[in-house]
């Protein structure tokens, strides 16, 4: 017991040392980047965190969604509507924003969780694509087709402004950081160990005395919250919000990321999100036809890495040491 | 009707493999261009949807035999690889028949229409109301009368005990998934005249089967057939009394199922 927490205390050490040193690296970054590639960083981070955030409800809670991108457009649409049509600053919109995210998650929880395993995955599409359509239809409102174009990059107010690449790289970096660590912290808590046991066996948690559905509720907000945030820094990274954000599509690519990278280790899909994000700018340079290529990807992952890369770099571990 | 050939496919390949076939709709799209394909060469209606259909179902079938048939029982992978195909599919069917909806011309015979009760029904839509429910009858004549039928349902409640008899479940489950690519392309081809094929029409199709197998319990005949009928209805409702809010009326009642029958009105737990 004594050696498996000491163990454990040098894992979560050498986590928290592994987090500085990315987060060091990732601070130094705007100095030697050009401003396509820093932009390629911006959206790995806010993918990242995305990526993350499913995790949360796959990797840990057992709890595949099919209908992620709802979150991250739902935050993204908030934010657009209050910053655009009502001028808030920052600082009102963004956190108005995931609350919008928060309360929009509960009312599709309430939907989704009364259902597990195909049932969900049919349910949390289909609630995914309701809000794509409200985003699609409701011209007056969210434009439709067009989107909200013209969302200005946020003022921090006392003259601190947020337009120019750079700065805005060190405001995404923050609110990454923040978030990864505060997910970090979710999934290590007793509350994560509950929701890993909800994974295993959902009957001996609920023999144990836990309120099952009550922590399936609350990661499936926690989860959309985060997802929320990833929308917003989107939205104002792109200055536009268009219906795709809500999109099967996005829905369907941050479960690749999630998958590919390994499903319950967090950083897996955010190397996941990294991989990802990367293939899609190189490829999309050299052919239209991303879908096809896409679609033979996700067939590849699931072939030949299904654990993911860690879990492949997991294995190649295990090999060596037994050989 | 449409649905309902729709739904039967997607809830029998449910029902049986527990796989959750996100490619049914590309299916059904594809059986619509392959058919529309066939019925400018040869002029011919039935040609066009025998073949169309069965050349789905044989793609259907290789899918199921050289990557489905791998990850038995696991969602995650199941979900990548029918995701993966159905962006591959959406995508080749753009290139070869761009992004333009193409319309199906109406078989001849079916050109008019009849009237009765003071209404006019165009005779096409009827042939599609009475065909749906051949392939019901057909169907569920297969599923209870029928030896594959009690085998089929022997595989569905304890695999490992069929395949202890001597039962070879793993070509049945071919064949169902083959069944299943057939229905679906069925579907396209019955419904091009009517709908038109378009891009996007899959992934539209695929949402409304999911409604469909959702209200009417997975893996459930019957629930397929009353399921197709109340989302078809609703669906054609909504549009004309609440045309802003077309897929809300669809998906608020399926919400009040779920509250209430959370496996469908005729689904087994």
């Amino acid at each position: 017991m004594s050696a498996a927490s000491a163990s454990s205390s040098v894992k979560s050490r050498g986590i928290a040392v592994l987090f500085l040193l990315t987060m060091l690296v990732l601070a130094v970054l705007p100095y030697l980047l050009s401003n396509y590639y820093l932009g390629l960083v911006i959206e790995i981070l806010i993918f990242a965190v995305f990526a993350m955030s499913l995790d949360l409800l796959i990797g840990y809670t057992g709890m595949a969604s099919l209908g992620h991108a709802a979150y991250f457009g739902v935050g993204a649409y908030a934010v657009g509507l209050l910053a655009i049509k009502l001028h808030w600053s920052v600082w009102s919109a963004l956190p108005a924003a995931l609350i919008v995210v928060a309360l929009v998650a509960a009312l599709f929880g309430l939907l989704a969780l009364r259902t597990r395993g195909s049932y969900f995955l049919m349910i949390t599409l289909a609630l995914s694509q309701v809000a794509w359509g409200i985003a699609f239809g409701w011209r007056s409102l969210t434009g439709g087709d067009d989107g909200l174009p013209n969302l200005p990059r946020p003022e921090l107010g006392a003259g601190w402004s947020l337009a120019g690449d750079r700065p805005f790289y060190f405001f995404v970096l923050l609110l990454v950081g923040v978030g990864v660590l505060l997910l970090m912290q979710v999934a290590t808590s007793p509350f994560g160990f509950a929701l890993r046991g909800i994974r295993e066996s959902e009957t001996r948690m609920q023999a144990l005395g836990y309120d099952v559905w009550r922590y399936k509720f609350a990661a499936f907000i926690i989860a959309a919250v985060f997802a929320g945030l990833a929308g917003t820094l989107y939205a104002y990274y792109n200055r536009f919000v268009s219906p795709d954000y809500l999109g099967v599509f996005r829905s369907a690519e941050v479960l690749l990321m999630v998958i590919l990278g390994g499903a319950g280790t967090l950083v897996g899909p955010a190397i996941g999100a990294a991989v990802i994000v990367l293939l899609e700018n190189v490829i999309s340079a050299y052919t239209e036809r991303w879908l096809i290529v896409v679609g033979t990807i996700y067939i590849m992952v699931a072939l030949f890495a299904p654990n993911g890369i860690i879990g492949f770099v997991r294995d190649f571990r295990a090999r060596r040491v037994k050989s | 009707m449409l649905l309902f050939l729709l739904a039967s496919g997607l809830s029998l390949i449910f029902g049986v493999m527990k796989i959750l076939n996100l490619t049914h709709g590309s299916f059904y799209l594809l059986g619509g261009y392959l058919g529309l394909v066939v019925l400018q060469k040869t002029g011919s209606f039935i040609l066009a949807a025998l073949g169309a259909s069965l050349a789905i179902a044989l793609i259907g079938v290789i899918i199921e035999r050289f990557f489905l048939r791998r990850f038995h029982l696991q969602q995650l992978p199941q979900v990548l690889v029918t995701f993966g195909f159905l962006f591959i599919f959406s995508d080749i069917a753009t290139v070869f028949w761009g992004a333009n909806p193409q319309t199906m011309p109406r078989p001849e015979f079916f050109a008019g229409s009849l009237q009765f009760a003071g209404l006019y029904y165009p005779t096409y839509r009827l042939f599609i109301i009475g065909f749906g429910l051949c392939v019901a009858t057909f169907l569920w004549w297969l599923q209870d009368g029928t030896r594959v039928g009690a085998m089929l349902r022997a595989s569905v409640d304890n695999e490992e005990i069929a395949r202890a008899l001597g039962i070879n479940v793993s070509l049945l489950f071919t064949l169902v998934f083959g069944l299943g690519a057939f229905l679906a392309a069925l579907g396209g081809v019955m419904g091009g005249p009517i709908l038109g094929v378009y891009p996007g029409a899959d992934f539209e199709v695929l949402l409304l089967g999911f409604v469909v197998v959702i209200i009417g319990g997975l893996g459930s005949l019957k629930g397929a057939l009353v399921g197709g009928l109340a989302v078809g209805l609703l669906d054609n409702f909504g549009k004309v009394f609440f045309p802003e809010l077309a897929l809300f009326t669809i998906f608020a009642p399926m919400a009040l199922v779920l509250a209430i029958r959370p496996a469908g009105l005729f689904g087994r737990e």
